[in-house]
C-alpha cells in the first residue's frame, strides 16, 4: 500500500466539506483505526496534514483542525508519550485564537485534558496554558449550541481534573464564567453551566478574599433560571428532564452561603407567587438551602419565611380524614404544597428553634384561634374558612411540637393549660386508683376545637416520646401527666354517649384514648390503672356498637393500634396488661355465647387483634382452636345446631390468619399443631356422624387441613404425613398396612365397588389424609408411597375422589430420582408410574369376564362391566393425568391416548354385554370421558395448584395444547356425529383454557371446530360456561390482528354461526359476546362482508328485542355498524 | 346550507348525570327474567343526538328530557315529545325525522313510533306533526340523500357511546 497516498486520501476524503457525513465517518473510522493499530503514528500524520492545518483557506483549516482533535478524542485510551501530549496540547491551545478552527481546537483540548493518568495526562503547565488561552480567546455566547457545549464541558473538565491551573487565574475566572454563562438558553448546556457554578465556588470556597460582589454577579445571573420551566415542553430534541435540570440548580444554589443574601428573599417571594410550580419548587431549594447555609445565616431570614410558609399551610383547603381508617394519624391528608411547606417548616425550626418559638407564639392568626376557642364548639356549625385555619394551625403547631423536646415543652407550656381549661379538665394528680374519683358530672361536651388542638399537641408528645428515652421530668411530660387522669375520663365519657351527635368529635374522642395509651415511658406518664381503664373502655364501646359500624369500626381500630404499638416497643408489663384485658375478653367472646354479636364480627374482631402484633397471636389462634373443636363436638352431637359458626371459624382460620401467618413468618409450628390436632380429635371423635360430611363443613375442614399444612416446613410435614399414615394404617377399614408388608409382590388389587360402605368415620379420615398428602412440599418424604398409592388407587376406584386428586398431586412432587434412604420411602416416578399402571385389578362384577390380567388402562377402555368402576378410573386417570401433565412428563401421553380411545370406543354395542347396558349409562361414562379432558386443563386451586407447593412447568397447557391438537383434528374431521360431538366437546375444553396466543397461531384450523362445537352446545342450557369461554376464545381471534386471516376465511360460518347463538336463551353473557364478535367482524374488508349484511342485519332484529338491556344495547351497535356498509 | 342560524345563542342546560345501572349484573340475578324497554333508555338512545346547527346534544338544549317519553313495552308503542329551542324553528322536522330514524334503528321493528311537537312550542305544529308521523314521507324523506346525510351526521354521536 502507498501509505501516504492513502492516508492523503483518507484525509482528503474528511476534510472536503461536499464529501457526504456518512464518507466523512468512514474515513475518520479508518484513520483512528490506522493510529489505534499503530500503522502510523499520530505525529507523523500531523506532518502528512500539515497543509491542512496551516493553509489559508479557513473552511479546509478549520476541517482539517476537527479532523486532528477527533482522532486525539478516539485515541483517549491509547498510552502517548509526554512530548507528543505536549506537543499536540500547546498546537490546540494555540489554536483557540484561530476563531475559524475553534471547534476542532475545543475538541482536541477537551480530549487530551480528559486523558486519565496512566495513559499519559497533561501537565499542570500545559493546563494552565489551555485556561489562561480559553480566557483570551473564546467568547463561549459567540457560538452555536453544540460548540457552548464543548465550552462548558472544557471548564468543568478544567474544574474537576486541574483545579490548580483554575486557581492561577485568581479571580478572573468568576468574569470568565460570567461572561460564558451570561442568556444562556440551551438546557444541556444550562445543565454543565450549573455545574460549573458550583465547581467554581467549590474551589474558592476557603480562599480568604471577598467574594461577595462575584457572588452577587454570578447569582444574578442564575436566579434568572429559578423556576425552572420549559416554554416548549414537547421538544423532541430535548432530552434533559426538568426535573434533573432544577435539581441542578438547586445545588448551584446551595453551593455557596455567600448566596443567601440574594437566594432566600427569591425564593420566599416566588413562594407567593400563584403559579404552583414556582411553588414547589422554591419549597425544595428553601428546604435545601437552609441547610447548606447554616442557622445563622437562615435566622436572619426568619420572620419573611414563617409568614410566606403559614400562608401557605393556612391556606391550602384540605380537611383531615376522621375516618376510622386514618387512625394512625390525625388525618393529615394534606396537599402536596402544604406538605412540603411543613417540611421546610420542621427544618428551619430546627435550626433556629428560639426564633420560630418567638414568632409563632406571637402570631395574631394563632392567637386569634386561642382568644376565640370557645367560637369553634360544634364541627357542624364551624364555617368552612375557619375550618381550614383551624385546621391549619394544628398542623403548625403539630410540626413545630415534634422537631425537638425543647419546642414541645415550650408548646405545651404557652398553649396546653389553655386548652385544657376551655375543655374543663382540671390538674389531677393520680394517686393510682384515685382518678376514679374524677367527678364526671363536671363534665360538658367538649368543644371540637379545643379538643382537636389538644390531641394534635399530644400526639406530637407522643411521637417524640415514644421509642426514645427522654426523661419524664421535661414539663411537656408532667403536664401530661398531671392532666392524663381526667382527659381520659372526659375522653371515655364523651366517646360512646349518644349524645355526641357528631362523629368528628366520637373520633377525636377515640383517638385521644388511642395517643393516650400508646404514650411511651412505661406507666409513668400514662400509669398501669389508666391504660387498663382505657382498654377496658374501648374494648366495652366495641360490645355495645356493634350494631354501628363506624363507632364498632373505630373502636376496634383504635384497639389494634394501641395492640401493635405497644407490641412494637415490647414494654412488658403493657402487654401484660393487654393480655389480661383485651385478649382475655376475645377468649370469652369466641367460646361464650354472652354477647348479641354476630358472630362473623366476633371473628373479625380476633382476627384483626391477632394481627396487630406478635405477641397476640399465639394466644388467639389457641382460643380459636379451641372453639373450632368444642364447636365440632356440639355440631355432631345436637343436630339443631346450624354449621355456619364453624364454617365461619376455619374460613377465619385459613383465609384470614393462615395467610398473614405465612407472611409475617415465625409462626412455622401453628399450623402444624392445628393438623395434629385436628388429626387427633378426629382419631378419638366417637361421634363423628353424617353431619360431618354436610358440605360446608367438610370443605372448610379441608381446605383449613390443606391450607395449614401447606404452611408447614419439611420437617412438619413428614411429622404431620407421618400422624396422619399412623392412623389410617391402624384403622382396620383401609387395606393400607397389608398393602405395606408386600407392595412389592402385590400383583393385584382388588376392588370392591361399595364405597357406602366406609363408614363416615373412614371417609373422613381418607380425605384428610388425601387433603394432607395434597399439601406436601416437593421435598418432604412420604412413607410408604408404594403402600399408599394402593390405597389411594382402591379408593378412587371406588368413586373417592379426593384420593384421586392426591394421587394425582403425589405424581407431581414425586422425585424422578430415587430419595431418601430408608427402603421405606424409595420410589422413583418411573417406579411408581409402573407400579400404578402395570398393577392389576380384579372386582368381584367384572371376574369370569376376564381371565387375563386387568390394568387401570383396560378398565379405562372398559374391560370391566361396571360401567361406574369405569367412569370412576376415568376421573381418576384424569387426575393422574393432570398430576404429569403440569410438570412436563411425557406419560401424559400415553394418558391423553387412552383417553381419546376411550372416547371412540364404541361402548354401546360392546358384544359381551349381555344384560345390554342402559344408552344413558353408557353416555354417561362418554361424557365423562370428555369431561376428563377438562380436569386435565383446568385449574384445580383446591388440589394442584401453587399454594400447595404443585410442581408447574412453565406454559405446560400451550405445550399440551400443540401435542393433543393434530390428533383431535384428524379424527373430528373422521368420525361421525355422536363422537364428534363428545370429541367437540373435549377439545372444546382444551381450547378455552389455553391461552389465546397459542390458539391465535392455529386459528384457521380451529376456528371451524369451535363454530361446530358452540353450536352443538348451543341446543341446550348445560353448557352455558363453557359456551362462553370458547366465545371469548372466538372474540379474541376477532379483534387480534394475527386472527385476521384466519376470520377473512371463514367469515361466512362465523356469521352464521353467531346469527344463530343471539338467541341462545341461558345465558346472557353469551349473546351479548356473540353480538359484540358480530359487530367485530365489520373491520373485515367490504367485499368479504357486505355479502351477509342483509342476513346479519335481519337476524339482529331479534337481538334489539332482547330480554336483556345490555344486549339491546350491543345490538343497537352492532346493527349499526352492519347498516353504515352500505353500497 | 343555511346561511344565517335559525337560533343564534341557544340556551345551554347541563348534562343530566347518567344514571349508572348495574354494569355487571350480580351473579343472583335472574338469567331469564327480563328488563322491560323503559323510559330511561329510550332517552338513553336520544340523548346524545346532535343538534342540527349547533354542536350541542339535544339533552343539553332541553329539546328532549326523561320525562317527555311515554313507552309501553307490552303495546310496543313509543312517544316522544320535544321542543324546539325557538317557535319557529324551522329545523324541528329535521330534528323529528333524526329522533323518529334513531328509534327505527334502536328499536325492535314491533313499536309504533309517535313523534311529536310539545304542546304550543312551535308556530307550525300541526304541519309538523303530521309530516313526522306521515309514513310516506318519511320514507320520501329518507330518499333525499342530503337529508340522510345530515341526518346521519346528526346521529353519529350517539352510537358512538
Amino acid at each position: 500500500m502507498d501509505r501516504p497516498a492513502e492516508l492523503t486520501r483518507l484525509v482528503e476524503a474528511y476534510v472536503d466539506a461536499s464529501r457526504s457525513e456518512s464518507e466523512q465517518a468512514v474515513s475518520l473510522q479508518e484513520l483512528a483505526s490506522l493510529l489505534k493499530k499503530d500503522i502510523v503514528s499520530i505525529g507523523s500524520l500531523t506532518r502528512e496534514m500539515e497543509l491542512y492545518l496551516t493553509t489559508t483557506d479557513h473552511v479546509i483549516r478549520s476541517r482539517g483542525v476537527l479532523l486532528l482533535g477527533e482522532l486525539v478524542s478516539s485515541l483517549s485510551s491509547k498510552t502517548m508519550e509526554k512530548a507528543t501530549i505536549h506537543s499536540l496540547t500547546m498546537f490546540f491551545v494555540d489554536r483557540l485564537a484561530d476563531w475559524r478552527a475553534q471547534r476542532g481546537a475545543l475538541v482536541g483540548c477537551l480530549a487530551l485534558l480528559r486523558r486519565k493518568g496512566d495513559v499519559g495526562m497533561v501537565t499542570i503547565g500545559d493546563a494552565k496554558a489551555a485556561i489562561q488561552s480559553f480566557r483570551k480567546n473564546v467568547h463561549v455566547q459567540t457560538h452555536g449550541q453544540h460548540d457552548r457545549l464543548l465550552c462548558f464541558e472544557l471548564l468543568e473538565c478544567l474544574l474537576e481534573k486541574y483545579p490548580e491551573a483554575v486557581m492561577s487565574l485568581g479571580n478572573d475566572i468568576f468574569y470568565l464564567v460570567t461572561e460564558a454563562t451570561e442568556y444562556e438558553k440551551d438546557p444541556d448546556c444550562l445543565l454543565l453551566m450549573f455545574r460549573v457554578v458550583r465547581l467554581v465556588f467549590q474551589l474558592f470556597s476557603d480562599s480568604s478574599g471577598p467574594l461577595d460582589s462575584e457572588a452577587e454577579g454570578l447569582f444574578d445571573i442564575l436566579g434568572r433560571y429559578f423556576p425552572i420551566y420549559f416554554t416548549h415542553s414537547k421538544a423532541k430534541d430535548i432530552d434533559v428532564k426538568r426535573d434533573k435540570l432544577s435539581e441542578e440548580l438547586m445545588l448551584a444554589f446551595a453551593c455557596t452561603p455567600l448566596f443567601e443574601p440574594f437566594a432566600v428573599p427569591l425564593l420566599v417571594e416566588k413562594l407567593s407567587s400563584s403559579v404552583r410550580l414556582a411553588k414547589t419548587d422554591s419549597l425544595k431549594y428553601l428546604s435545601y438551602c437552609a441547610l447548606k447555609y447554616g442557622a445563622d445565616r437562615m435566622g436572619e431570614h426568619a420572620a419573611e419565611i414563617w409568614c410566606s410558609l403559614k400562608r401557605e399551610v393556612l391556606s391550602s383547603p384540605q380537611e383531615p380524614v376522621f375516618l376510622s381508617n386514618s387512625m394512625d394519624g390525625l388525618g393529615l391528608s394534606d396537599n402536596e404544597i402544604a406538605k412540603e411547606a411543613l417540611a421546610v417548616l420542621a427544618a428551619v425550626v430546627t435550626q433556629n428553634d428560639n426564633i420560630y418559638l418567638e414568632l409563632l407564639i406571637n402570631d395574631t392568626d394563632i392567637n386569634m384561634i386561642f382568644d376565640n376557642l370557645t367560637t369553634y364548639e360544634d364541627p357542624g356549625n364551624i364555617p368552612l374558612e375557619s375550618k381550614h385555619k383551624l385546621y391549619g394551625v394544628g398542623r403548625l403547631l403539630s410540626i413545630t411540637a415534634k422537631c425537638s423536646i425543647s419546642t414541645c415543652n415550650k408548646m405545651f407550656e404557652c398553649f396546653f393549660p389553655k386548652l385544657m381549661g376551655n375543655l374543663g379538665v382540671l390538674i389531677f394528680k393520680a394517686s393510682d386508683n384515685g382518678f376514679l374519683s374524677v367527678e364526671q358530672e363536671s363534665f360538658r361536651t367538649p368543644n371540637f376545637g379545643p379538643l382537636y388542638l389538644s390531641l394534635v399537641l399530644l400526639e406530637s408528645c407522643r411521637d417524640l416520646i415514644v421509642g426514645s428515652n427522654i426523661p419524664i421530668t421535661e414539663i411537656c411530660c408532667s403536664l401530661v401527666m398531671d392532666f392524663s387522669a381526667s382527659i381520659i375520663k372526659l375522653l371515655s365519657f364523651f366517646m360512646g354517649d349518644d349524645g355526641v351527635r357528631s362523629e368528628t368529635v366520637q373520633f377525636l374522642c377515640v383517638k385521644g384514648l388511642q395517643i393516650l395509651a400508646t404514650f411511651g415511658g412505661g406507666f409513668e406518664i400514662v400509669s398501669k390503672s389508666l391504660l387498663e381503664y382505657i382498654l377496658t373502655t374501648v374494648v366495652a364501646e366495641i360490645f355495645v356498637h356493634h350494631n354501628s359500624s363506624f363507632m364498632w369500626d373505630l373502636a376496634l381500630k383504635a384497639l389494634a393500634s394501641i395492640g401493635s404499638s405497644i407490641d412494637k416497643y415490647q414494654e412488658q408489663e403493657k402487654v401484660l396488661c393487654y393480655m389480661a384485658i383485651v385478649v382475655g375478653k376475645i377468649s370469652s367472646l369466641l367460646t361464650s355465647s354472652e354477647s348479641e354479636m354476630p358472630y362473623a364480627l366476633k371473628l373479625s374482631i380476633a382476627s384483626q387483634i391477632a394481627m396487630c402484633g406478635r405477641s397476640y397471636t399465639r394466644e388467639i389462634i389457641q382460643v380459636l382452636e379451641t372453639a373450632i373443636f368444642s364447636n365440632l363436638t356440639e355440631f355432631h352431637a345436637d343436630e339443631n345446631i346450624q354449621p355456619t359458626k364453624i364454617v365461619q371459624l376455619l374460613d377465619c382460620l385459613s383465609r384470614t390468619l393462615l395467610p398473614w401467618l405465612q407472611e409475617s413468618g415465625g409462626f412455622e409450628d401453628i399450623p402444624e399443631h392445628f393438623v395434629l390436632n385436628l388429626l387427633e380429635e378426629i382419631k378419638h371423635a366417637e361421634a363423628v356422624n353424617m353431619r360431618t360430611l354436610d358440605k360446608d363443613v367438610f370443605d372448610a375442614i379441608m381446605m383449613s387441613v390443606k391450607l395449614s399444612a401447606s404452611n408447614c416446613t419439611v420437617t412438619s410435614q413428614t411429622m404431620v404425613i407421618d400422624k396422619a399414615y399412623s392412623i389410617v394404617s391402624s384403622n382396620s377399614s383401609f387395606r393400607l398396612a397389608e398393602y405395606a408388608v408386600d407392595s412389592y409382590k402385590l400383583k393385584e388389587l382388588h376392588i370392591s365397588l361399595e364405597l357406602d360402605k366406609l363408614s363416615t368415620r373412614d371417609r373422613l379420615v381418607l380425605s384428610l389424609f388425601s387433603s394432607i398428602v395434597v399439601a406436601l412440599r416437593p421435598q418432604t418424604c412420604i412413607p410408604h408411597v408404594r403402600a399408599i398409592f394402593l390405597l389411594f388407587m382402591e379408593n378412587f376406584l371406588k368413586g373417592h375422589i379426593p384420593s384421586a386428586e392426591a394421587l394425582g398431586s403425589i405424581l407431581n412432587k414425586l422425585s424422578s430420582t430415587a430419595q431418601g434412604n430408608k427402603a421405606v420411602y424409595n420410589c422413583s416416578l418411573e417406579e411408581a408410574i409402573d407400579l400404578i399402571f402395570k398393577m392389576s385389578i380384579s372386582n368381584e362384577q367384572a371376574v369370569g369376564h376376564n381371565d387375563n390380567r386387568t390394568s387401570i388402562v383396560d378398565i379405562c377402555l372398559g374391560s370391566s362391566n361396571s360401567k361406574l368402576l369405569q367412569a370412576n378410573a376415568i376421573v381418576g386417570l384424569a387426575w393422574m393425568g393432570k398430576g404429569l401433565l403440569m410438570r412436563g412428563h411425557e406419560k401424559v401421553k400415553d394418558i391423553t391416548t387412552t383417553l381419546v380411545q376411550c372416547l371412540l370406543t364404541d361402548n354401546t354395542l360392546k358384544p359381551s354385554n349381555s344384560e345390554g347396558i342402559p344408552e344413558q349409562e353408557a353416555h354417561s361414562v362418554m361424557r365423562c370421558c370428555a369431561d376428563a379432558f377438562h380436569i386435565l386443563v383446568s385449574d384445580a386451586e383446591a388440589s394442584l395448584s401453587r399454594r400447595l407447593h404443585a410442581v408447574v412447568r412453565p406454559l405446560y397447557k400451550q405445550r399440551f395444547f400443540l401435542m393433543v391438537m393434530p390428533i383431535f383434528q384428524d379424527l373430528i374431521i373422521r368420525s361421525d356425529t355422536g363422537k364428534r360431538s363428545l370429541l367437540c366437546r373435549a377439545f372444546a375444553y382444551i381450547i378455552s383454557e389455553t391461552p389465546l396466543i397459542a390458539i391465535i397461531g392455529e386459528a384457521k384450523k380451529l376456528i371451524p371446530v369451535i363454530l361446530d362445537a358452540l353450536l352443538m352446545f348451543s341446543e341446550n342450557g348445560d353448557y352455558k360456561d363453557r359456551m362462553y369461554s370458547l366465545l371469548l376464545v372466538v372474540s379474541g381471534i376477532l379483534t387480534e390482528e394475527a386472527g385476521q386471516d384466519a376470520v377473512n376465511e371463514n367469515a361466512r360460518s362465523i356469521v352464521s354461526c353467531l346469527t344463530r347463538i343471539i338467541q341462545y336463551p341461558h345465558m346472557m353473557l353469551v349473546r351479548e359476546t356473540a353480538v359484540q364478535c358480530l359487530a367485530a367482524l365489520t373491520t373485515l374488508p367490504y367485499a368479504r362482508v357486505y355479502p351477509m349484511r342483509a342476513e346479519v342485519l335481519q337476524a339482529i332484529l331479534k337481538a334489539l328485542d332482547d330480554p336483556k338491556r345490555r344486549v339491546r344495547e350491543e345490538a343497537v351497535r352492532c346493527r349499526q355498524a352492519w347498516a353504515s356498509i352500505t353500497a | 346550507m343555511v346561511s344565517e342560524l335559525i337560533n343564534a345563542n341557544p340556551v345551554v342546560y347541563e348534562k343530566k348525570e347518567r344514571r349508572v345501572r348495574n354494569s355487571v349484573p350480580p351473579a343472583d340475578v335472574n338469567e331469564y327474567s327480563s328488563e322491560p324497554i323503559d323510559q330511561l333508555e329510550i332517552f338513553d338512545h336520544l340523548r346524545d343526538i346532535k343538534d342540527p346547527e349547533h354542536p350541542y346534544s339535544l339533552e343539553e338544549l332541553k329539546v328532549i328530557t326523561e320525562d317527555a317519553i311515554e313507552v309501553d313495552d307490552s303495546n310496543s308503542y313509543v312517544r316522544v315529545t320535544f321542543t324546539p329551542t325557538v317557535e319557529h324553528c324551522s329545523m324541528a322536522t329535521i330534528i323529528g325525522l333524526c329522533l323518529r330514524v334513531k328509534l327505527m334503528r334502536s328499536l325492535p321493528p314491533r313499536f309504533k313510533i309517535d313523534i311529536r311537537i310539545a304542546p304550543g312550542s312551535h308556530a307550525t305544529e300541526d304541519a309538523v306533526n303530521k309530516q313526522l308521523n306521515d309514513k310516506e314521507r318519511v320514507a320520501a324523506a329518507l330518499e333525499n340523500p342530503n337529508l340522510v346525510e345530515m341526518v346521519d351526521e346528526c346521529l353519529a354521536p350517539s352510537f358512538s357511546c
